[in-house]
């Protein structure tokens, strides 16, 4: 299993918002566990995924220069279960960005149901933690993640990677 | 309209208690950020963020927070104490910042102490007097 809890966007304005899709599946391992016999999408990773959806659109925002850390929660309400099968949205908004941070706002849906409201802060994070020194490359945006954007900015994100 | 400064206390209070979950009661003037609201880092950037949106004003967290970048400059701290050169600085940039307490013993474990609720008060006031 692989760390990516989005299958593919479908809007991507850049610098603005971003709407991502994935479909759940009971192939995925955890829902087996997650619960026994009630298998739902845990909360947690929904979370993951909307700073997945949010982060790639923090960090497209300035050409993924940027090493763009998942820095605080600022809210996480849930209003249903997601169940295999389920098809949902995140959509995520870029509220403010400044050289060290953003803050994003988003919701997931199911269809015209909402399923949570999560928004997040990203930490810029060779522009914080007062000069401490992370490695040049950038590690957060790997190949996996850029790949989503296929087709939405181009060659961008790949070309970006390997300069 | 010019905003009071009770109006303008009333929304940074609200400000800070969306942005570190806190009860309305718990932000009085005089609570310190960090020990008394347990103010982190990355919390200092959502405030910045939210008392932007709040009063439409442009906030560079140098301006509100510079404590950072002065407080890794040798010639601002020495031997965990304030230099009379760095408590000048820190005057300069603080202005909405009280230090008379501060002064006789400018020990660096105190100075988040100084960051109170009151500073943003003051700050945002000062920035929308001079808008």
């Amino acid at each position: 299993m692989r760390w990516i809890w989005i299958d593919k966007f479908i809007e991507f304005n850049s610098g603005k918002s971003a709407v991502a899709l994935k479909n759940v599946t009971l192939a995925e391992e955890h829902l087996h566990d997650h619960f026994p016999g009630f298998p739902v999408m845990p909360e947690c990773l929904m979370i993951e995924g909307m700073a997945q959806t949010a982060g790639i659109l923090v960090g497209e925002a300035r050409n993924f220069d940027e090493k763009v850390i998942l820095a605080k929660i600022k809210k996480a309400a849930f209003f249903d279960f997601v169940r295999p099968g389920d098809t949902i949205t995140l959509h995520a908004e870029i509220e403010s960005i400044s050289e060290e941070a953003a803050s994003t706002v988003g919701r997931i849906m199911r269809g015209d149901d909402l399923i949570a409201e999560i928004s997040l802060m990203f930490s810029h994070i060779d522009n914080n933690l007062a000069g401490k020194e992370f490695p040049e490359e950038n590690f957060v945006f790997t190949d996996m993640f850029n790949s989503l954007l296929t087709g939405f900015i181009g060659d961008k994100a790949s070309s970006e990677q390997s300069t | 309209m010019a905003m009071s400064r009770e109006e303008i206390f009333e929304e940074v209070q609200e400000v800070l208690v969306d942005a570190l979950g806190l009860d309305d009661d718990e932000v009085t003037e005089e609570a310190t950020l960090m020990g008394d609201l347990g103010a982190e880092s990355i919390d200092f950037l959502d405030i910045v963020f939210r008392l932007e949106k709040s009063f439409g004003i442009k906030v560079p967290r140098e301006e509100l927070f510079p404590a950072e970048s002065l407080m890794n400059n040798p010639e601002f701290v020495s031997n965990g104490k304030v230099t009379e050169k760095g408590l000048a600085e820190f005057k300069a940039k603080l202005p909405h910042t009280d230090f008379s307490g501060f002064e006789s013993d400018p020990d660096i474990n105190k100075l988040p102490d100084l960051f109170t609720v009151k500073s943003i008060v003051n700050f945002v006031e000062q920035k929308l007097n001079a808008a």
